[in-house]
């Protein structure tokens, strides 16, 4: 009865989206009918109130583990965990996209009940081109990929979940990329309602701004937790591996942060306009992109949940439709957008748009490397596309960036001179060149990668907080604390991916129990191998000892596992951290002289990445409130928050010292 | 700046990047793209200089350890070829004798030297390129 409920709720909220779109389209024609317009608030969150009960639903045909729905009897299994049977709900394709729409009605709810600053004819045009969007992903849900379908007669038990998605991380990564998805798509929705009501301008922006932040936090987070997922349960000691899955999350993310940058010029400059809204629909792009090469199955992983072609070809044709149709909407209507306001080249806005530009180049090798093998193998060729690639390529483009990254937030707007940036940075330059130079003598076998990019981080890191200095820190506004934390973030995540390919030390080994042997500062011995039983596997684990110089030793405990339903094998690392690093251990086969082999990586500063990464996504959070919320004790920025339409202000706004001008940027 | 001098430099520096970009990636493509061959390939005479896959079965009774204890040796098979293997590593759970499996690696010689081994995930799965190329060998067969 339950399921028959949530498929009727389905239905109901994807009429209101139709209604939702029709009537907001209608409502904005010609001068406007605010009796159509007035009623589009309301159905958006009537339609979101419907689309979050289904939802329930189906979690609640999860929980109560009812094998008469045939997701959950595919999907699930009674003994599992009450966890990994909530978050089953959406470790599936059917439920995965349920979360989807759901999150989309809900942003969309999120936007009538909190947005106030947009003209009503903009915030309608918004919230209609957000239930067109939700309404093809209700058609793709009830026409070809119906989660509430019951299967007769009902199996007595399911067949489980995949051994590799049940780990308490997958509760919530999937939740948090979606989160960043759909919160592309609200920034795509008010760039399509502000190209159709012909307004796209500084007001627009600041509407954008905070979904744009808040999408890119969760990126963030979804990518750092889907890469410390991936190196702790894969057991292959790599924390990126330029899988086409991992590219999908980290293509938005790239656009998005363009975008993030590109908003706070249009936001408080008033310039880039068409530039914004471009980014902006090649952010969604990139986040339908994402879910067309995560959901269609045409590549291999465990994200790949439809095999399914029909259901392949139907998010491409959304996605065709969606880009195809902002994209004409963007050729005919880009002669509308007024230009922008001015500024030179040597600027913080020019260092804003190489920042987009550069983020724009990586994508775009990432993109054609994700691509390449799919396109080669419709002509009948099969390749591959791995790291060698991707690490040439968007590595060293990134290492620009983050050259870029250390002068960007040292700039003025509108006009600066080149000597006088160099003059503000040179502390951090020398840094740079000291980490560069010292490095080269020490350890001259390092790859030239990863030595650039050690001097590069802490070139970017010292920078970082330059605009902090000579500032009364508790005056400083929140988005500028934001901006450093954020860019320290990067510098400090830089470091540690680089520090890691630098230094990382490797032992694979064949022990007996009791013997020894060394991973860089460590000692480990092998102290017993003993079968262990869980709740839905069976093990061996090893006990190793690890011991560095005349330190208290340690013990860690790695398992090589073997799953019941369906009938899997993994390997389980043990991973101990320490204040430089973390000592990583996988355990192998054993062989006839009853030898077992072991794998052990040290890997110094590998911990900084994802401690950079919670930097990144903290800073965000710090923008973000900064952003919501009005600051009024600082009187001498008041000024600048009052927009930068008019001129005057503007050359007001140049001439004040380059750390009061630095507080806009995030 | 003029204001129509500003929108074109914008719209030239897109176009640039979007030109560097494909610039890029084809020069990089030219020499890291990793290609999916069979045994056969290999016996056809394909370029084997740089890394590649090499996908196909493992050959019954081929498998044998070296002294070391994390060094294997196999042979690769696809019903026509043979390609002997020698990976040094903790072979994937699934990975076995007359069993599918990808090495990824270059030649030394004539010996395939892998660094990674991809076998199937679980019992219901296949890697598709592994699949595809399977079946065609066995319709190949005589």
């Amino acid at each position: 009865m339950i399921a028959e409920t949530g498929l009727a709720l389905l239905w109901l909220a994807a009429g209101l989206a139709l209604l939702q779109t029709a009537m907001g389209m209608m409502g904005i024609r010609g001068a406007g009918h605010p009796e159509l317009m007035a009623a589009v608030r309301p159905i958006s969150i009537a339609q979101a109130v419907l689309v979050i009960a289904a939802f329930c639903c189906l979690i609640w045909v999860f929980l109560a583990s009812d094998m008469s729905v045939k997701l959950v009897a595919i999907n699930s299994h009674s003994d599992k965990p009450w966890l990994y049977k909530f978050s089953g709900t959406w470790g599936n394709h059917e439920g995965s996209m349920l979360l989807w729409v759901t999150v989309l009605g809900a942003a969309g709810a999120g936007v009538a009940l909190f947005e106030n600053r947009v003209k009503e004819r903009m915030l309608v045009a918004t919230l209609s081109a957000q239930a067109l969007i939700s309404l093809g992903f209700y058609a793709f849900l009830l026409l070809s990929s119906n989660p509430f379908e019951r299967l007769s007669p009902a199996p007595v038990d399911g067949q489980g979940l995949n051994p590799l998605l049940q780990d308490p991380g997958l509760a919530f990564h999937p939740p948090t990329l979606y989160f960043g998805y759909v919160g592309m798509s609200v920034a795509f929705s008010f760039a399509v309602g502000a190209l159709l009501t012909r307004d796209v301008g500084s007001a627009f922006a600041r509407a954008m701004r905070p979904w744009v932040l808040a999408a890119w936090i969760f990126l963030t987070l979804g990518i750092a937790a889907g890469s410390y997922w991936a190196y702790y349960e894969l057991g292959w000691g790599g924390w990126w591996f330029w899988d086409p899955v991992e590219n999908a999350s980290l293509m938005p993310w790239l656009a998005a942060t363009a975008l993030l940058h590109s908003v706070n010029v249009l936001a408080t400059r008033d310039g880039l306009r068409a530039w914004t809204v471009m980014l902006a629909v090649v952010a969604f792009s990139m986040s339908m992109v994402g879910t067309f090469i995560v959901r269609s199955g045409i590549l291999t992983s465990v994200h790949a949940f439809a095999v399914d072609p029909e259901r392949g070809s139907f998010i491409l044709v959304l996605l065709l439709l969606y880009i195809g149709g902002a994209l004409t909407l963007f050729g005919l209507r880009v002669g509308t957008v007024r230009e922008g306001n001015q500024f030179d080249l040597v600027s913080r806005e020019g260092a804003l748009v190489i920042n987009n530009l550069l983020l724009s180049v990586i994508l775009g090798v990432v993109l054609i490397g994700t691509l390449y093998p799919l396109v080669a193998q419709a002509f009948g060729q099969q390749v591959s596309i791995g790291p060698p690639y991707f690490n040439l390529t968007a590595g060293s483009v990134a290492l620009l960036l983050g050259v870029l990254m250390a002068f960007g937030p040292m700039m003025r707007w509108r006009r600066d001179d080149l000597g006088q940036v160099l003059k503000r940075a040179s502390a951090p330059v020398v840094l740079g060149i000291v980490i560069l130079i010292v490095l080269k003598f020490s350890a001259p076998d390092i790859g030239i990668l990863p030595l650039l990019g050690l001097a590069v981080a802490g070139l970017a890191g010292a920078a970082s907080i330059a605009p902090l200095w000579k500032r009364n820190l508790r005056r400083t506004p929140l988005f500028t604390w934001g901006m450093v934390i954020a860019h320290l973030g990067v510098a400090v995540s830089l470091a540690g991916m680089a520090g890691d390919s630098a230094f990382m030390k490797e032992r694979l080994i064949a022990m007996k129990i009791g013997e020894s042997t060394s991973v860089g500062p460590f000692q480990i011995r092998l102290m017993g191998i003993e079968p262990v039983i869980g709740a839905n596997w069976t093990a061996l684990e090893a006990t190793l000892e690890a011991k560095r110089g005349n330190g208290a030793p340690f013990s860690l405990k790695t398992q090589a596992r073997s799953y019941s339903d369906p009938p899997t094998e993994t390997n389980e690392s043990a991973i101990a951290t320490v204040v430089d690093g973390q000592l990583y251990t996988v355990l192998g086969k054993s062989d006839e002289q009853g030898r077992w082999q072991v794998r052990l990586w040290w890997k110094p500063m590998v911990t900084l990445i994802w401690l950079g990464g919670v930097l990144i996504a903290l800073g965000g959070v710090l923008a973000l409130v900064g952003r919501l919320t009005p600051s009024t004790k600082l009187p001498s920025n008041t000024f600048l928050r009052s927009t930068a339409s008019s001129r005057k202000r503007q050359i007001a706004t140049i001439s004040c010292p380059p750390a009061t001008s630095s507080s806009r940027v995030m | 700046m003029k204001a129509k001098h500003q929108r074109l430099t914008l719209a030239l520096l897109a176009l640039g990047a979007v030109i560097a970009a494909g610039l890029l990636a084809m020069t990089a493509l030219k020499d890291k793209a990793a290609f999916f061959y069979s045994p056969a390939d290999i016996a056809r005479g394909v370029d084997t200089a740089g890394t590649m896959r090499l996908g196909g079965m493992v050959a019954d009774k081929s498998i044998t350890r070296d002294s070391d204890g994390v060094t294997i040796n196999f042979v690769v098979e696809d019903g026509a070829d043979q390609v002997p293997v020698r990976f040094r590593g903790i072979v994937p759970d699934l990975f076995k004798e007359k069993s599918g499996v990808i090495a990824e690696g270059q030649f030394e010689g004539k010996v395939f030297v892998a660094t990674n081994i991809l076998a199937k995930h679980d019992e219901r799965y296949m890697p598709p390129e592994l699949a595809g190329k399977m079946h065609k060998t066995e319709t190949l067969k005589p």
